[in-house]
C-alpha cells in the first residue's frame, strides 16, 4: 500500500493532535436497530468503529460477545448483510470489521477483500489469522486498498512484536490482556506493558484492546498507547437494551474520560 | 509435497494444503514452545524410554491383536482387532495424554486442561493428571455430560474439575472453543491438552506420533500372525482421528488399503468443505457463509464438524478413503461383536466395524483380511445402548 490509508490517516491525525484514539466494537446485526446504534456511537465521540462479523465459533471471545455473536446469526446475520448495511452507513468515520478467518476463506480472501472495499470499509482485523498465516489475505486486502490491523499480545517476544508493527496497517492492535474478550474490574498490568513496549516500535497508532472496560480505564490504558477498543463494556449494554441513546451516552463517558485524561 | 507419506509435516505444520496454525497471537508463542519441545523430547531416547516404560507398567500395553473367528466365519473376510479397548482407561486416548504429561512437565507447566467428547479423552487426562500429580480441568458439552454421565464421575473422582459447555451445540467443538478460552488466559502455567490429531500445529503431527505405537506394534503382531504379511484393509473410526491416524502411520508404507469410518452425522470429508477452525485448516461442515455446523451421531467422541489435517490431505492424495456409518447399523454392530466375540465396543469403534460388516463381500472381497482398531471398550454406552435398544 502506498502511504496509510483512510483508517490510519484518520487515526494518525488524531493522535497527532494530541487526541486519544476511542474505537468502539459493535457486533454487526445483534439487534434490529444495530446500524442506528453504531451511527450514534460512531457521532459520540469515536475516531473509528470496529463491527463484528457475527461467526459460529467465536473462539477469542468471553461470554458478552458471544451472546451478541449468536443473537446476530439468530436474526439471519450473514456476513454480505452487515458488509452491504455498512456500505450505506455514512458513519463519518472510518471503519474496520472484526471477523474470524473461516468467513473470509469461505468467500475467497480476494472476493470478502473486494467485498469490504466496495463497501467502504477501511480495515479488517482477523484475530485468528497471525502473521504467519495471513500472507495471501494480506497481499488481497492490500490490493484491495483493505488495511489489515494485526495484533500484538502480552505473550508476544519483542522481535516478533516488531515484525508485527511492520505489516500492520490503520493501527496497531495490542491486547491488553492474556485472555478472552470481556470486562474486568480492572485494567490488567499487561495492558500497561504492551503499550509501553509497543510505542517505540512503530509510527502506526497503538490501541489497547481487550478488558478495557470503564472511562477511567481506558483513560489509564491510553497513558502508555495512542488509544483504546472497547468492545464487551458496550456491547453489554445494548443487549441489556440501551439502544442507540444509551449506547451514545457510555461512548461519549468514554470519550470525556479520554479528554479529561 | 515431498517425503514420505505421513512424515514429518511441511514448514508451518502443513500437510499439503491442510494444517497450519490459525491461531490467536496470544497462542503462538505457546504453540512454539510446544513445538519446540515435541521435536526435542521426540528426538531424546530418554524420553521414548520413559514414555514407553510408562505405557507398559502403568497403561498394560503393548495391545494384543485378537482374531475374530466367529465374526470372520459369518462376514467371510478375515477380522483381526487391534484391542486399545484393553489399555488402561479402556482407550487409546492414554497414549496421548501420557506423552502430553511429560511434555508438560518438561515445560513446567503444572496444569492440564483438556475437552472430551464422549469423555474418553478426559478421563485419560484426568488419569494422567493424577499420575504425575498435576491439576486438571476438563471441558465438555451439556449434551455430553448427560448422555456420558459416569465418564463425568470418574473424571471427578481421579480429582479433575468437569466444567460443563452451555454455548453453541453443547457437545465436542464447543468444549474445543472453551478449553481455548481457557489456555488463553492461562497459558503460562497450562498445557492444553488436546485429544485428537486436530488444532494448531504441532497438535496434528504431535498427536499422530504419540498415537503411532498403536500401528507400530499392530504392524509388527499382523506379520507374525499374517506369515510376514501385511491385512489388505486396515480399519479405524475417525472423530478428530487420533486413534486412525496412530494406526495408518504404521501402515502407511505397506500395501494395505487405510480406511477411515466418520459418523455419517459427522462426516467432514463426505459432506465438509476446506475451512479453518479450532487453528487448522482442514474439512468442515459448515454453510455457505462459513459458519460451522453441528455434527450429529450417537457416538459423543464422533461428534464433531470437522477432522484432522492429515486425514484431508490423506483423503486429497487418495492414501486414505474415507466412509461413513449410520447410527442404526452402529448400534447392530455393537450388538453383533458383543455377542460373536464377547467384546462390547466403544460406540465409536463399533463404527469402523460396521462399514467392515457391511462392505464384507462387496467393496472388501471374500477372503481378504481386515484389521480394525477397536478404540475403546463399550462400558461408556452401556446405558445409552440399553436405552435406544428398548
Ligand atoms: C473410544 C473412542 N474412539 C474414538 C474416538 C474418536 O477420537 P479419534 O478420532 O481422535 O480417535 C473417541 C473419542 O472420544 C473414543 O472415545
Amino acid at each position: 500500500m502506498s502511504g496509510p490509508g483512510a483508517l490510519e490517516s484518520r487515526l494518525r491525525d488524531g493522535r497527532d493532535a494530541g487526541r486519544k484514539l476511542l474505537v468502539p466494537y459493535v457486533t454487526g446485526g445483534m439487534t434490529d436497530d444495530w446500524l442506528d446504534t453504531l451511527r450514534a456511537v460512531a457521532g459520540a465521540g469515536a475516531d473509528a468503529v470496529e463491527v463484528g462479523i457475527p461467526f459460529s465459533d467465536p473462539m477469542i471471545d468471553g461470554p458478552t460477545i458471544q451472546a451478541s455473536s449468536l443473537a446476530a446469526l439468530e436474526r439471519g446475520t450473514t456476513p454480505l448483510a452487515v458488509i452491504d448495511a455498512l456500505a450505506g452507513a455514512d458513519l463519518g468515520v472510518p471503519v474496520a470489521v472484526m471477523t474470524y478467518y473461516n468467513l473470509v476463506y469461505r468467500a475467497g480472501d480476494r472476493r470478502f477483500a473486494r467485498w469490504l472495499a466496495d463497501a467502504g470499509v477501511a480495515g479488517a482485523i482477523i484475530p485468528d489469522l497471525p502473521l504467519e498465516e495471513s500472507g495471501d489475505w494480506r497481499l488481497e486486502a492490500a490490493d484491495a486498498g483493505v488495511e489489515t490491523v494485526l495484533l500484538v499480545a502480552p505473550s508476544t517476544p519483542d522481535d516478533r512484536a516488531r515484525a508485527i508493527c511492520a505489516e500492520s496497517h490503520g493501527f496497531v492492535y495490542g491486547v491488553g490482556l492474556m485472555g478472552v474478550t470481556g470486562e474486568r474490574a480492572e485494567l490488567a498490568a499487561t495492558a500497561g506493558e504492551v503499550g509501553r513496549r509497543l510505542g517505540p516500535m512503530t509510527e502506526t497508532p497503538v490501541c489497547i484492546g481487550i478488558g478495557v472496560s470503564t472511562a477511567a480505564q481506558a483513560a489509564e490504558a491510553c497513558r502508555e498507547a495512542d488509544g483504546v477498543v472497547v468492545g464487551s463494556a458496550l456491547v453489554r449494554r445494548i443487549l441489556d437494551g440501551a439502544g442507540p441513546e444509551g449506547a451514545a451516552a457510555f461512548v461519549a463517558e468514554l470519550r470525556s474520560g479520554l479528554d479529561g485524561a | 509435497m515431498s517425503g514420505p507419506v505421513m512424515g514429518e509435516p511441511g514448514p508451518g505444520g502443513r500437510f499439503g494444503e491442510f494444517g497450519g496454525r490459525f491461531v490467536p497471537e496470544s497462542l503462538v508463542p505457546a504453540c512454539q514452545e510446544l513445538e519446540a519441545a515435541f521435536s526435542e523430547a521426540w528426538a531424546d531416547p530418554a524420553f521414548h524410554g520413559e514414555f514407553e516404560e510408562i505405557l507398559t507398567d502403568y497403561g498394560g500395553r503393548p495391545t494384543p491383536v485378537t482374531e475374530c473367528r466367529r465374526l470372520s466365519e459369518r462376514l467371510g473376510v478375515r477380522v483381526l482387532l487391534k484391542r486399545e479397548d484393553l489399555a488402561h482407561t479402556g482407550s487409546h486416548k492414554l497414549n496421548n495424554v501420557i506423552g502430553q504429561a511429560l511434555l508438560a512437565r518438561r515445560m513446567g507447566k503444572p496444569r492440564l486442561v483438556a475437552e472430551t467428547g464422549a469423555g474418553q479423552h478426559g478421563v485419560a487426562s484426568a488419569t494422567a493428571a493424577a499420575l504425575f500429580g498435576m491439576e486438571c480441568t476438563v471441558y465438555m458439552g451439556e449434551v455430553d455430560v448427560e448422555r456420558q454421565a459416569l465418564n463425568v464421575f470418574r473424571m471427578e473422582l481421579l480429582g479433575a474439575e468437569v466444567v460443563p459447555v452451555s454455548s453453541g451445540s453443547r457437545t465436542l467443538k464447543d468444549a474445543v472453543n472453551e478449553a481455548m478460552r481457557d489456555w488463553v488466559a492461562t497459558v503460562e502455567r497450562t498445557h492444553y491438552c488436546l485429544g485428537s490429531v486436530m488444532g494448531p500445529h504441532p497438535y496434528p503431527w504431535m498427536v499422530r506420533e504419540l498415537q503411532r505405537i498403536v500401528g507400530d506394534e499392530a504392524r509388527e503382531q499382523c506379520r507374525v500372525r499374517l506369515g510376514g504379511a501385511d491385512p489388505d484393509w486396515v480399519v479405524a473410526c475417525v472423530g478428530g482421528g487420533s486413534n486412525a491416524a496412530g494406526t495408518f502411520a504404521g501402515f502407511a508404507d505397506t500395501d494395505a488399503a487405510l480406511v477411515g469410518v466418520e459418523a455419517a452425522g459427522g462426516s467432514a470429508v463426505g459432506k465438509g468443505v476446506p475451512g479453518v477452525l479450532h487453528g487448522m485448516k482442514s474439512l468442515l461442515l459448515q454453510d455457505e457463509w462459513g459458519q460451522i455446523l453441528e455434527a450429529h451421531s450417537i457416538s459423543a467422541g464422533l461428534d464433531y464438524p470437522g477432522i484432522g489435517p492429515e486425514h484431508a490431505h490423506l483423503a486429497a492424495i487418495g492414501r486414505a478413503r474415507y466412509v461413513q456409518a449410520e447410527d442404526g447399523e452402529v448400534l447392530e454392530v455393537f450388538k453383533l461383536l458383543s455377542e460373536t466375540e464377547g467384546i462390547i465396543p466403544a460406540f465409536e469403534s463399533a463404527h469402523a466395524l460396521a462399514w467392515v460388516v457391511r462392505e464384507a463381500g462387496k467393496a472388501i472381497p471374500t477372503g481378504d483380511t481386515v484389521l480394525v482398531t477397536l478404540s475403546g471398550r463399550g462400558d461408556k454406552d452401556v446405558a445409552q445402548a440399553r436405552e435406544m435398544l428398548r
